[in-house]
């Protein structure tokens, strides 16, 4: 049998309230641009308020992690956590943003957008 | 601006299948970079903000207690749709090497950056060309046109900044999208003509 559970942080205010504690996501990593996409069908109970707020705000479709942060006013550090539990807990996908490792070296990736750039 | 927990104007969502690429936009205080990435923006430019503990130059503490301050960087940005399922990110970044940490971060995927300059004070952009070369960020400079500021010829500023022969300079007008977007072609082409990224 498992001892009993110790009351944490009792009779302390907890510092990082939002990210329960954690300094540093899971494990994905969260760049600027990558896009966010919600699973609509996932239940929306025992979320955090921000990991609700993050998925009504991507309802309509998908945003990028710097468009949520700024929507929300999260800062990048805190929302990255945020995103990593609703990844793990299956109620968002990702789009990482580029499928290179360095972007710079995906030629037809450069020459794409000098085309879309120029026909601007 | 005032953004305070507005909600995405009708249009703002992406489908997720996109193509979205990061480019730093960096420069000195009030060199115009909110008002280039306004320019080619075609959503309203947001801004995200992110803290960041530094240690204090000057301190005058004797009790050895670490003398850290709290330092709020705010990054303004917009966001152009191209041809081809392209979604261009374009991040106003300060370039001083004190937002060290917010830079790294910024810089990490990024495709390259392009550094403002203003010909009247075109020596505050110096320390952000080197920060960029530190991060191995490659990077066009765009002098920003002022309508007051003394128009030298391309060769004039180029030896002032003692720019390599490889790193374009191009002068545009942030107000001007047609100059703007050019900027950045600049910067696309010289991208092409570098030697791929070693794979670590």
């Amino acid at each position: 049998m498992n001892p009993p559970r110790r009351d944490r942080d009792r009779g302390l205010v907890r510092p990082y309230v939002v990210t329960e504690g954690r300094s540093a996501p899971s494990r994905n990593h969260f760049d600027h641009v990558t896009l966010i996409i919600a699973q609509r069908d996932a239940p929306h109970a025992l979320l955090s308020p921000e990991g609700r707020a993050v998925l009504q705000l991507c309802r309509p479709g998908a945003l990028s992690v710097a468009e949520i942060s700024a929507y929300l006013q999260l800062p990048m550090s805190v929302l990255r956590i945020v995103l990593a539990d609703l990844m793990d807990s299956g109620h968002i996908t990702s789009r990482a943003p580029s499928p290179a490792l360095h972007p710079r070296n995906d030629r037809p990736l450069l020459e794409a957008l000098l085309r879309g750039l120029r026909a601007l | 601006m005032d953004s305070a927990h507005c909600d995405p104007a009708a249009g703002t969502h992406l489908g997720g299948d996109e193509t979205a690429i990061k480019v730093v936009i960096a420069g000195p205080f009030g060199v115009g970079k909110t008002t280039y990435v306004g320019t080619l923006s075609d959503i309203a430019p947001l801004r995200t903000e992110e803290v960041m503990t530094t240690a204090s130059v000057a301190s005058d503490d004797l009790r050895g207690l670490p003398n850290k301050t709290e330092t709020t960087v705010a990054m303004d940005f917009g966001r152009l749709s191209l041809a081809g399922g392209l979604v261009l990110y374009l991040f106003g970044a300060p370039g001083q090497p004190r937002f060290k940490s917010v830079l790294q971060d910024l810089a990490r995927g990024a495709l390259g950056a392009l550094v403002l300059a203003d010909t009247r004070r075109l020596e505050a952009s110096y320390p952000v060309m080197s920060e960029m070369e530190r991060l191995d960020l490659p990077y066009a400079v765009a002098v920003n046109r002022f309508p007051d500021a003394p128009d030298y010829p391309e060769a004039a500023l180029r030896e002032a900044m003692d720019l390599p022969a490889q790193t374009p300079l191009v002068v545009c007008d942030a107000r001007e999208r047609g100059s703007s977007r050019d900027a950045l072609v600049r910067l696309v082409e010289h991208l092409l003509t570098l030697d791929p990224e070693p794979i670590p």
